[in-house]
């Protein structure tokens, strides 16, 4: 792990990596949902609101990935001072709470003709608007600790306690009586048919490749802002 | 109740939403690394 340590070692791999994150995850993703929204059966009750699944399915895990990655790099960044994990936790706050918006809102257009209304105050609907608003929370603690120029420990913390909602988001809905269905896919197995299932799956690797070049690119730019912010101090100095 | 409105705004929302972002984050990354370029070029 501390082999990355080193900024300039990352950049190696992260330069060549990014443009080909970023291509791949626009060909998986736009064939994924391509595939799904022409090439899927109509499902027996949801009829062809099932096609939704396609983005909104990669949108939360990738949601709730990202925030789980933040808790890892926050305790990281506190525990071994490893320079990147900070920047790294940093450059996941904005795409994950893209996904998780993405998320509710598709989610929300999905409840309107499957439920019959756009919102609930249910366990699973309102455990990740919380996530989406601890996003904006940790987006500004680590803005204004920058800012101050200190190495946003108070985010870090935030981070790690924030992981909190990650399990209370996922057994919501076996925990509290909710009009979201159960997880379908679970680690013993899926009880989704395989028409839908596999370019589900293609969808959410497109996503996933989407997001890892977001995450690249914003560190990048980054430890690009953090080498002229050193150089302009040397130049102060002179 | 027809699906397909809300089947296209969903996607529609999410291709906004994703496009918005990496192109935003890729020339904030292309403006930042040619700005710490230009500056280690200098004396």
């Amino acid at each position: 792990m501390h082999r990355f340590a080193n900024p300039a070692r990352f950049l190696r791999i992260a330069k060549p990596l990014t443009p080909w994150l970023l291509w791949m995850g626009i060909a998986l993703t736009l064939g994924a949902c391509l595939w799904g929204a022409f090439f899927t059966p109509t499902e027996r009750l949801m009829g062809d609101t099932v096609k939704i699944i396609f983005v909104h399915v990669p949108a939360a895990w990738l949601g709730m990935g990202g925030w789980t990655g933040i808790a890892i790099a926050s305790i990281i960044q506190l525990v071994w001072r490893h320079p990147l994990a900070g920047v790294s936790a940093r450059a996941i706050a904005v795409p994950g709470a893209t996904f998780a918006a993405i998320c509710l809102i598709t989610g929300s257009i999905w409840g309107r003709p499957t439920w019959g209304t756009w919102w609930v105050w249910d366990g699973r609907l309102t455990s990740m608007l919380v996530l989406f608003f601890l996003y904006l929370g940790y987006i500004a603690l680590s803005n204004a600790s920058s800012e101050k120029g200190d190495t946003s420990r108070v985010a870090d913390v935030f981070g790690i306690i924030g992981a909190v909602n990650i399990p209370i988001i996922n057994r919501s809905v076996i925990w509290w009586e909710s009009q979201h269905q159960k997880a379908s896919i679970t680690l013993g197995g899926s009880s989704i048919d395989q028409a839908y299932l596999v370019p589900l799956f293609v969808s959410v690797a497109g996503f996933s490749l989407l997001f890892g070049a977001l995450v690249l690119m914003r560190m990048r730019t980054a430890l690009a802002e953090m080498r002229i912010e050193a150089r302009m101090r040397r130049m102060a100095d002179y | 109740m027809p699906h397909a409105p809300f089947i296209i705004a969903s996607f529609a929302v999410t291709g906004v939403g994703i496009s918005w972002l990496l192109i935003s984050s890729y020339l904030a990354m292309r403006r930042a690394e040619a700005s710490a370029d230009e500056l280690r070029q200098q004396p």
